[in-house]
């Protein structure tokens, strides 16, 4: 289903999931034997607060979308995640974060209001005052409580369109921490790229980067001559499996390591190439080949955030998989929706080719690491986790599940992934 | 310089991309539909997209005994109304073809409604020597075919009529444009079996803004249609009435 007016969002009759972009890594908006509702068509603007910042958006509208409109008027997403070609209700479904977190929270937290589509048809306003359990139920509810229809939120004020960026190497994963504790290193968005094909001695080295949008007084006199602007590439077919090996990694990570570690000076960046770096190579998960990839992300609470990050590197360099990518990021307070990812505490992302079976006895066994820390797996990138390590790892699902079962008895809205973890079930 | 256009039948995913093509390029609007609360969506959209003057009001293509009262207000609140786009249509379903209940509907929301409120637009550019109507008709127009006949009928009429109009208003230097557009990526078709080369109507919405500077006056969307339309018509008729088109 693809409706293209907004009173054709509901009602439904059988089981059904909402669908932005598709761009959450797993099954979150599949749905085998029922309905994906694709929301693009249904991507409005419909009010916008130049003063206050304030905007009320269809659900379906991308947040690629959204810039091209609030930027130019000096304002900006208050959280963004890795790509912009994700939709409004997506960041809401997902509850999504950005390398601010530590300051910003996820953007459920700057949500102001929601319309969601109830499976009769009825169109239901909530809001932190206003069914709060319901709004904080849809938000990080993986689009299980009903359609978002509507998302009203706050943007943050920005002057110009440039970030202020740092790099701080670090040699191995103990300093990295240290370093992105250092309050006076930190920033408003700060990330780290580990080398995760460095083992032993070296396990967790890695970039610390920093950045904040720059003020106008940032910019060097004759900054116009230096913007230089980035072609689009595109990836044209899938690369063959080996492409991408321990080999292949290995050498990239030095190069970059060498190349990105040394860069301590502040140096200005476009926020399209700062936030958004893959989104300028079309299809890039390509790359990974016909077989593609998983992305595993963790999150291990403050207490014994260094133990848990360093035995899940741990294991990774022993079973010699090779990841591409792999970032870490702090977290910082609660978030108040109910099965929302962020906890405070320090999150890794690992992007790691599929290979062969082997691969998932590795993620199980990375489960239980982030178990034993009192920690938990993404939804919004999992494709894998188990019912039972769900539940361990979401103690509000129960809370969540009597509102779910108030709003949506006959559990209409349902998908893929809210199968696989028996959601509906208690 | 901006023009100010109207739109009618504004809510179709291609009317929604004509104006968003005629906004980008400053515009202002005059949105009609039956569905008043998408045309405000749509018109708060293209308002915030673009920051032009977006106004709206509801239109029913069948309802012709109103046409002349909504097409008076329209010019009375953008007096300097520069052209038109008729973009209605209803596809129905070609159980039309045995009972004339959906036809009759298919044919008056596609041609009668159209040749009503288009005389009204018609007289207004006349008698200001100035003006651009374009309608959007369809493939389905040039050739009759069992599957979507009584559609392909009105549409065709609805071609024929603008064709007439062309003519008349040649004189007046007032320009009439034929759309037609092939298969498009839209709820009519979505789901479909038997889709091929489907269009965006992103692109189409384009091409119809960017027809206004061009000259042709039936302008097939995308173009390779006017070849497949040419190939199909030129088809004998003992030989076409045994094909399963």
């Amino acid at each position: 289903m693809r409706p293209e007016r907004y009173a054709d969002l509901g009602p439904m009759a059988e089981s059904v999931i909402a669908r932005g972009q598709g761009r959450s890594y797993g099954d979150a908006a599949l749905n085998e034997n029922g309905h994906v509702l694709i929301t693009e068509r249904v991507n409005r603007m419909l009010e916008f607060d130049e003063g206050s910042g304030i905007l009320r958006a269809e659900a379906g509208i991308t947040l690629a979308e959204i810039l091209t409109v609030i930027v130019p008027k000096g304002w900006f997403l208050p959280v963004t995640p890795g790509t912009k070609f994700v939709s409004l209700g997506g960041c809401v479904a997902a509850d999504v974060h950005g390398k601010n977190h530590h300051h910003d929270g996820s953007f459920g937290e700057h949500v102001i209001a929601l319309e969601l589509i109830l499976s009769d048809g009825n169109r239901v306003k909530c809001s932190a005052s206003e069914k709060p359990e319901l709004f904080w139920a849809t938000i990080g509810g993986m689009g299980l409580t009903g359609i978002i229809g509507e998302v009203t939120f706050k943007l943050i004020p920005i002057d110009i369109i440039l970030m202020e960026v740092r790099h701080h190497a670090a040699d191995n994963l103990e300093q990295l921490f240290k370093l992105m504790q250092d309050p006076d290193k930190d920033d408003r968005y700060t990330v780290a790229w580990i080398d995760s094909m460095a083992g032993g001695a070296d396990l967790g080295r890695g970039i610390a980067m920093y950045g904040h949008h720059a003020m106008t007084e940032a910019l060097p006199a004759n900054f116009q001559s230096r913007i230089k602007l980035s072609r689009k590439r595109s990836v044209p077919f899938d690369f063959p499996s080996f492409a991408l090996n321990s080999l292949s990694i290995s050498a990239f990570n030095n190069r970059y390591f060498k190349k990105e570690g040394g860069r301590r000076y502040p140096f200005l960046s476009n926020y399209d190439a700062y936030f958004y770096p893959l989104d300028g190579i079309d299809q890039w998960n390509r790359m990974y080949g016909k077989r593609g990839f998983v992305q595993y992300q963790c999150v291990i609470p403050e207490r014994s955030a260094f133990d848990g990050i360093k035995t899940v590197l741990e294991e990774l360099s022993a079973s010699h998989r090779p990841s591409f990518l792999a970032v870490l990021k702090r977290f910082g307070a609660q978030g108040r929706g109910m099965l929302s990812f962020p906890m405070p505490g320090w999150t890794l992302a690992l992007d790691m080719p599929i290979r062969d079976e082997g691969l998932f006895a590795l993620l199980d066994k990375l489960d239980e690491i982030v178990l034993q820390h009192g920690g938990r797996v993404y939804l919004a990138k999992d494709a894998r986790l188990s019912a039972e390590s769900f539940r361990a790892m979401y103690p509000r699902y129960g809370e969540w599940l009597k509102i779910k079962n108030a709003v949506d008895p006959d559990n209409r809205f349902s998908s893929s992934m809210s199968r696989r973890l028996r959601i509906g079930e208690e | 310089m901006s023009e100010a256009v109207l739109i009618l039948g504004a809510t179709s995913a291609i009317a929604r991309a004509t104006a968003t093509a005629f906004a980008a390029r400053g515009d202002s609007l005059y949105l009609a539909s039956r569905d008043e609360e998408e045309l405000q969506r749509i018109a708060a959209d293209l308002r915030l997209r673009f920051g032009v003057e977006v106004h709206c009001g509801s239109f029913d293509a069948e309802a012709t005994e109103t046409h002349e009262a909504f097409f008076n207000s329209v010019v009375a609140l953008m007096q300097d109304l520069s052209g038109v786009v008729l973009a209605f249509g209803y596809l129905g379903d070609q159980r039309a073809a045995r009972d004339f209940k959906e036809g009759a509907k298919i044919i008056s929301a596609n041609f009668t409604g159209a040749a009503s409120i288009l005389s009204q637009c018609a007289n207004h550019f006349e008698s200001l020597h100035r003006g651009f109507i374009i309608g959007i008709a369809s493939v389905a127009g040039d050739r009759g075919r069992q599957s979507n006949y009584v559609y392909g009928a009105a549409k065709g009429a609805l071609s024929l009529y603008l064709q007439g109009l062309r003519n008349r208003l040649h004189a007046s230097k007032v320009r009439v444009i034929t759309i037609k557009p092939g298969f498009v990526d839209t709820a009519m078709t979505y789901g479909l079996p038997g889709m091929f080369l489907v269009a965006s109507p992103q692109y189409i919405g384009e091409r119809i803004v960017a027809a206004l500077g061009r000259s042709s006056d039936v302008v097939y969307l995308p173009w390779f249609w006017r070849y497949i339309m040419l190939l199909i018509r030129l088809i004998p008729e003992p030989v076409f009435k045994r094909m399963k088109l």
